[in-house]
């Protein structure tokens, strides 16, 4: 005889325990937090430089990179100036909250203003994990089609912000830059949309000020007093 | 494809219940999985299969329940099933929605436990 027993776990109920956990040291240090997915090649670790050396200027800023192997991007990064660390996975294809809070082993989060986690290059997986994160962004570059929200709807579905990049090479590859706007939004509407090139700066304006904005949002809500 | 870890959560999960109920011997895991959840039906099948073997689990099943993605219409005022993933659109007045309700469940939800035969 067979009997039915009720559980009702969430299967991912660790990694959602840590990602809660996290979110609240954020809060608690006043960091804002964004991480970044995408496909592998579409700009990550271009636009976080570019992203880090700007806010560099006003902010205090640090990122955490993962990859499956090698540092390459975090030495790539570290050029900004700002203190990087490399999660290495191994063959994991996307990063979770307790690697994230491991990596953070040693840091003072109340001596940051902004943390930056780049996931994986992964479109599919990185989408299932809660990493604590304020903002979470999803990159699309010019040069891998307008289409690529309704191929990938889950990841864009779970992302706040998608940044299209390379906007310097749209004009060489014929980028619809109407078509991959009306894509974003069909997937997730009312998405913020920003357009950016790592390489001439073209949207980091733009990109920085927002970032700011969200900041000063989170702060005024964390403010006011629940009851 | 990380479906195989997520196998393994479950099956880690269903033998800590099995544990609390003395060793019971697991026949089924049924699954709730909303179609946002970002994990492919198949290919969390096969990895279940793999995950099971030479553990308490080997020869379960999984016994999954897909979630269809509800949505909150702000114009209807009322939760709305969206049929496609590439198109979040209320399927009554088709304006776009984006607070979903339901669909990024992953949850363990019952064990079928082998009952054992009392001795006489």
């Amino acid at each position: 005889m067979n009997r039915l027993v009720e559980v009702r776990q969430n299967v991912l109920k660790q990694n959602d325990l840590v990602a809660r956990e996290l979110r609240q040291r954020f809060q608690n240090a006043g960091v804002f937090v964004v991480s970044l997915v995408s496909s592998p090649g579409s700009g990550k670790t271009a636009f976080l430089e570019k992203t880090l050396t700007l806010l560099r200027q006003n902010f205090r800023v640090a990122a955490l990179v993962g990859d499956l192997a090698t540092d390459n991007d975090a030495v790539r990064l570290k050029r900004a100036g700002a203190p990087v660390k490399q999660i290495t996975t191994g063959t994991l294809c996307h990063l979770e909250a307790a690697m994230v809070s491991k990596a953070l082993e040693g840091w003072d989060l109340q001596e940051l203003d902004f943390l930056f986690i780049e996931n994986v290059g992964n479109l599919v997986c990185p989408g299932s994990y809660d990493l604590g994160e304020d903002v979470r962004l999803v990159l699309l570059s010019v040069t891998e089609g307008e289409d690529k929200p309704l191929k990938y709807p889950t990841i864009f579905n779970t992302a706040d912000v998608a940044i299209v990049t390379k906007m310097d090479l749209a004009h060489a590859v014929e980028f619809d830059a109407a078509a991959a706007d009306e894509n974003i939004r069909r997937v997730r509407p009312g998405m913020e949309i920003l357009k950016v090139s790592s390489k001439t700066g073209v949207g980091m304006d733009e990109w920085l000020h927002f970032l700011s904005a969200a900041k000063a949002i989170r702060t005024a809500q964390q403010s006011v007093p629940s009851c | 494809m990380h479906e195989l870890s997520i196998a393994m959560s479950i099956v880690e999960m269903a033998e800590e219940e099995s544990d609390r109920r003395g060793g019971a011997r697991v026949s089924a895991v049924h699954l709730k999985l909303g179609r946002l959840s970002g994990v492919v039906k198949d290919a969390l099948l096969a990895s279940y299969e793999m995950a099971c073997e030479g553990t308490r689990l080997e020869g379960s099943r999984l016994a999954i329940r897909e979630i269809p993605i509800v949505a909150h219409c702000a114009v209807c005022n009322q939760p709305r099933v969206v049929e496609s993933l590439q198109w979040f659109v209320c399927p009554e007045c088709g304006s776009p929605v984006s607070k979903v309700l339901e669909g990024r469940e992953m949850e363990v939800v019952a064990l079928e436990i082998e009952e054992v035969e009392a001795c006489p």
